[in-house]
């Protein structure tokens, strides 16, 4: 255990508390990933999602008599691209495995993996924690086929098998067992995703199945021994992930002080009941007889390759956040939001690049991107990438805000103009008059005019300063909104004598 | 009978070049044959006359127009471990029942692109284990040759039985067949025939049922020397399907065909010399070691120390690749399905059903040394001994260039006389073995008599890569030995 | 190294083959019988060698990435024992 697991374990905020005191839950992930790729890991059949039955299915796939499998340069690469993405060691030499199990989705009888050599040793991620940042180790990342697909619900007696998904290229990420609490586990999820994201090496897509976890829980008294750990296996949603560990522990912690034992098993988080329940099977635990596959060869390649390939990697999440930050001025929370996905870090940069003074709109823009822009688009259900506000045009908003040419509150009204008609914001502005009145001398006329039209509140004011609120309200609604909040504050105060 | 269906590979190509005889003809001749005499040697399991009658036509046609091909219009027969598209292919087992291929593998694609005709699918044992062709799911194959004055029936050796028995027998130019732990040299010995086991990688393994991935390869049975030249130009290449199928370029192996070995520094390994084997086939191999010499070689003493554990570890990484690789026949894609209570229950009743003992024997001894703490005892250390048995030859390329040994401790054996013990059968391999453990190419040639009447034949262990010496040394040996052909053609009745 | 019937069952299960009550027993003393004759390797001295892990000297050739096959559901069920609407049918795996 590195020095920060022991530390964190010292003081592990996360405890859960049983009839018998308090227990710590040891959580360990191993995350499956589809690989982005466009034919499959062994055969040159599409990974397309969806398909007519059998469709995206060769020989290969098929396991017909005689046939091989012949490895495919870009599901390698991608690997080598997530463990760099991982800071982990990459193997330049690894070896496939046969996992040998029967089962109908699985037509050769066995896996294709890697067992003892996998293509990349130990890395790690960082996650944000309400203590602070915490490293997650990473063990390994293995390349291997998936299986295909059995559906059990039409038939009475038969299952249907279809082939499609099998032979298509997964990464096992396999996660050092870190984690303290399900909101550690979805921290690591999420943020695991984000970076495969941003690689392009997977598309996260958890409802399609295309990433999916196999959660290991166990618990101990703080200090004491490991447990024995269960495994709930293909939880496919960061929700799920967080439920399946928060009950998955309760059932761990009841058993043992009910005085029984936790059995080694597999088990199913099952989201209707909110329970997990175990897969239970009649034999014994599988054997899979794992040996060096004899149809491949062991995969090689040279730090030269592996050099090529880091070179055409984009900035990652945690290096764009902290530049955010430095660049930008931005909080770590704004910073953290807008580098969630790359195509919203890359948004953001839009913006920023079409501002004609980033020092001063940087931070304002940002604030615009993530609760109006990203506000509005959740409410909508549209994809960054489809927004109707171009980032030259939240740009000139957000120039127009920061050249005072326009209020905070018009400025809201000028985003719903473009976000239902399009258009540019400064000749919006400009063609429906909605510039801000700063002048001083037509702004101390308004601030004389409700002073005068006012004078109970006048007195008020005077006792209680606080609500100059109303005033500057008044004021704002004379001018029709037009006027600059800052500017009538102080008229007001000066004319009312407050500080 | 037909003369034409005597004629070598290499004759009958002549022929057809010259135009003595047409394509059309050679196969009807051939048929008739099949339909005259399979029924009493079992070779064919599926012969196809009218597939090859429409190939030979095609034939015809472009020997007309001058544009034949390297096999144009030579008719050959397939050993059932091929897949072909189109025709039952079954490795001469029940669970394949009448799967279909809609596939050719590519070594078969290489001799149809070449013009050559199908006679049909030759009988082996199942999924190429044993070395009798007793196993298989269609029957045993009679070997062509019996012992003097008696008719009891002999093996024609295994895996590759049909295909050594089809080209003894005059039922086909040629043969493909494939090699595991000897399944083509074996049978060559047996029946008097030319057994060609290219270097692994030479030749594709994709659309070949798998038995033993890291040791099979495929090669021809032939009558000749030069027809084995003749049938590897065309079976051998690269195919990229194939991930461990070598890039190295194919030379024309009949060009040195007659080059002659002066020079040549034969290796003559002491572990071959075992006990209790039997004085003709010493006297054979001494034979050998003469007509090498007169012929110009040097014959060298060498030592290959691992020899005696090849057979062993051969029979746990065989098996060990085979239990896996006859995973997917579980009757849910292809071939009989035996469907039982439920899933579990249907891949047990098929399997059982499906499978013959030998197949059986050997995917249990697979599963067990893969299993659960056994791994490395005996699949980790027999993969060891393998390094350790190819070094040996590599230190002896140091001093030879070609090994010679005999290639089966005895002539061929009547049905049923090893089948009771199934390490007495697994004996015969104890000459071949070595050469697929070590990936080495090797040839058997035939090489004289045995007093019983059968023939006997010797083995030519090579260099990587380096089949052009073994045809060449084995020219020798066939020049020196004369061609064996069998003496009478009792199977027609 | 003897292998008794429990094992013998252990082992075809494993291999998915169903074995009578006499295969077992037949089987139990022909496994046996390989697996002591084979159990002469342990007298080779293997300290230091590295496992076969290829046999031809050459590295693993890679394909490029590009859809080359697949849209022959036809082909793939074509010799199915049971099928249907391009899907291969299965009894049902009772849990």
């Amino acid at each position: 255990m590195n020095v920060e697991a022991k530390a964190a374990e010292a003081a592990n905020p996360n405890l859960i508390q049983g009839a018998t005191g308090d227990w710590e839950v040891i959580i360990g992930l191993e995350v499956h990933a589809q690989v982005n790729s466009h034919a499959k890991l062994f055969s040159g059949a599409s990974t397309e999602f969806g398909g007519a039955p059998n469709a995206h299915v060769s020989l290969v796939d098929a396991a017909m008599p005689g046939m091989l499998p012949v490895i495919n340069e870009e599901c390698v690469a991608q690997a080598i691209r997530t463990g760099l993405g991982l800071k982990a060691q990459i193997n330049l030499r690894s070896v496939f495995d046969r996992k040998n199990y029967f089962y109908p989705d699985l037509p050769q009888g066995y896996q294709i993996s890697q067992f003892k050599s996998p293509i990349v040793g130990e890395g790690e991620i960082e996650i944000d924690t309400d203590g602070g940042p915490k490293r997650v180790g990473i063990e390994r990342l293995h390349l291997e086929q998936d299986a295909g697909k059995s559906i059990h619900d039409q038939h009475p007696e038969y299952s249907y098998v279809d082939l499609n998904r099998s032979g298509v290229a997964l990464m096992e990420i396999v996660s050092r067992p870190d984690m303290r609490s399900s909101k550690e586990a979805q921290a690591y999820v999420t943020k695991l995703r984000t970076i495969l994201r941003y690689l392009g090496t997977c598309d996260g897509d958890m409802e399609k199945g295309n990433l999916r976890a196999d959660v290991n829980v166990s618990v101990r008294k703080p200090g004491g021994e490991l447990g024995t750990r269960c495994e709930i296996k293909n939880v496919n949603s960061i929700r799920f992930i967080g439920q399946a560990i928060e009950v998955e522990a309760r059932r761990q912690i009841d058993i043992i002080e009910d005085g029984g034992t936790i059995d080694q098993e597999t088990r199913l988080f099952d989201p209707k009941s909110g329970q997990t329940r175990s897969m239970r099977s009649k034999e014994e635990a599988h054997d899979y007889r794992y040996f060096p596959d004899p149809d491949l060869l062991p995969l090689e390649f040279d730090q030269a390759y592996v050099d090529e390939l880091a070179k055409g990697l984009p900035e990652l999440p945690d290096e764009k956040r902290a530049r955010f930050i430095k660049e930008y001025g931005l909080s770590a929370y704004d910073a953290g939001v807008l580098v969630a996905e790359r195509s919203s870090a890359d948004y953001f940069e839009a913006v920023i690049a079409a501002l004609d003074d980033p020092a001063r709109d940087g931070k304002l823009a940002a604030n615009w991107v993530i609760n109006e822009l990203f506000g509005r688009l959740n409410k909508e259900g549209t994809a960054i990438e489809d927004s109707p506000i171009s980032a030259a045009q939240l740009a000139g908003i957000a120039k127009l805000i920061g050249s005072q040419a326009i209020s905070g509150k018009i400025a809201k009204d000028l985003f719903e103009i473009v976000w239902s008609e399009g258009g540019d914001p400064a000749e919006i502005v400009e063609a429906r008059g909605m510039k801000q009145v700063t002048d001083t001398s037509a702004i101390e006329k308004a601030v004389d005019e409700v002073i005068a039209a006012n004078p109970d509140q006048v007195e008020k004011v005077k006792a209680k300063p606080t609500m100059i609120g109303w005033f500057v309200g008044q004021v704002m609604k004379a001018s029709g909104g037009k006027a600059n909040p800052q500017a009538v504050n102080e008229i007001l105060k000066k004319r009312l004598g407050i500080d | 009978m037909s003369d034409l269906t005597k004629l070598t590979l290499a004759a009958a190509r002549e022929g057809l070049q010259k135009k003595e005889f047409s394509a059309e003809e050679l196969t009807k001749a051939f048929c008739e044959e099949i339909d005259a005499g399979n029924g009493a040697i079992n070779a064919y399991v599926l012969p196809t006359p009218e597939i090859a009658l429409e190939q030979a036509r095609a034939a015809d046609a472009r020997i007309a127009k001058g544009e034949a091909r390297t096999l144009e219009g030579l008719p050959l027969g397939i050993k059932d471990l091929f897949c072909t598209k189109g025709v039952r292919t079954t490795a001469c087992s029940k669970i394949l029942d009448d799967f279909k291929p809609t596939y050719e593998s590519t070594v078969t694609q290489n001799l149809w692109d070449a013009g050559a005709v199908m006679l049909g699918k030759l009988n082996n044992d199942e999924f190429a284990m044993g070395s009798s062709n007793e196993t298989s799911a269609f029957g045993p194959v009679v070997n062509p040759w019996r012992r003097t004055g008696s008719d009891a029936k002999l093996v024609p050796g295994g895996s590759s039985g049909g295909s050594s028995a089809a080209v003894a027998a005059d039922l086909c130019l040629a043969a493909t067949a494939t090699d595991t732990g000897g399944s083509i040299r074996q049978p060559a010995a047996l029946t008097g025939t030319v057994g060609l086991k290219p270097t692994y990688g030479r030749c594709s393994r994709w659309g070949i049922v798998a038995f033993a991935s890291s040791l099979d390869q495929a090669g021809p049975i032939t009558k000749s020397v030069e027809d084995a030249a003749l049938m590897l130009q065309v079976m051998a290449g690269q195919d990229p399907k194939d991930s461990t199928s070598v890039d190295a370029p194919v030379p024309d192996y009949r060009a040195s065909l007659r080059n002659g070995i002066k020079g040549l520094r034969v290796g003559v390994p002491k572990e071959y010399r075992v006990a209790g084997m039997s004085a003709e086939i010493d006297k054979l191999w001494e034979q050998g070691i003469t007509w090498l010499e007169d012929a110009g070689a040097s014959v060298h003493e060498i030592s290959l120390p691992h020899t005696k554990y090849a057979l062993p570890a051969y029979y746990i990484v065989a098996p060990a690749e085979a239990s896996s690789n006859l995973a997917r026949y579980d009757g849910v894609r292809y071939g009989m399905r035996q469907t039982g209570s439920d899933l579990i229950d249907t891949y047990e009743q098929t399997r059982a059903a499906g499978f013959g003992r030998e197949v059986k024997r050997r995917v249990l001894i697979g599963t067990y040394v893969l299993s659960a703490g056994y791994y490395d005892a005996y699949y980790l250390k027999a993969q060891k001994v393998r390094t350790l048995i190819k070094r040996d030859f590599d230190e002896a390329w140091d001093k030879v260039d070609v090994v010679l040994t005999p290639t089966t401790p005895s002539p061929a054996f009547a049905f049923g006389e090893k089948s009771g013990d199934p390490l007495a059968m697994y004996l015969e391999d104890i000459f071949t073995v070595t050469v697929n453990m070590a990936g080495l190419p090797g040839l058997s040639v035939p090489a004289g008599l045995s007093t019983e009447g059968p023939p006997l034949g010797l083995q030519l262990i090579g260099k990587p890569f380096d089949e052009e010496t073994l045809l060449r040394t084995g020219q020798v040996i066939e020049d020196a030995a004369g061609r064996i052909v069998v003496p009478s053609h009792w199977w027609r009745g | 190294m003897q292998v008794d019937e429990a094992t013998v069952r252990r082992i075809a299960r494993l291999a998915r083959i169903k074995i009578t009550d006499e295969e077992a027993k037949g089987l139990e003393a022909e496994l046996s019988g390989i697996l002591d004759w084979v159990e002469q390797l342990s007298e080779v001295n293997t300290d230091g060698v590295e496992p076969m892990t290829r046999v031809v000297p050459i590295s693993l050739k890679k394909r490029s990435d590009v859809v080359t096959d697949g849209e022959k559901a036809d082909e793939i069920v074509a010799n199915a024992p049971l099928s249907e609407d391009d899907y291969f049918v299965v009894p049902k795996v009772v849990e």
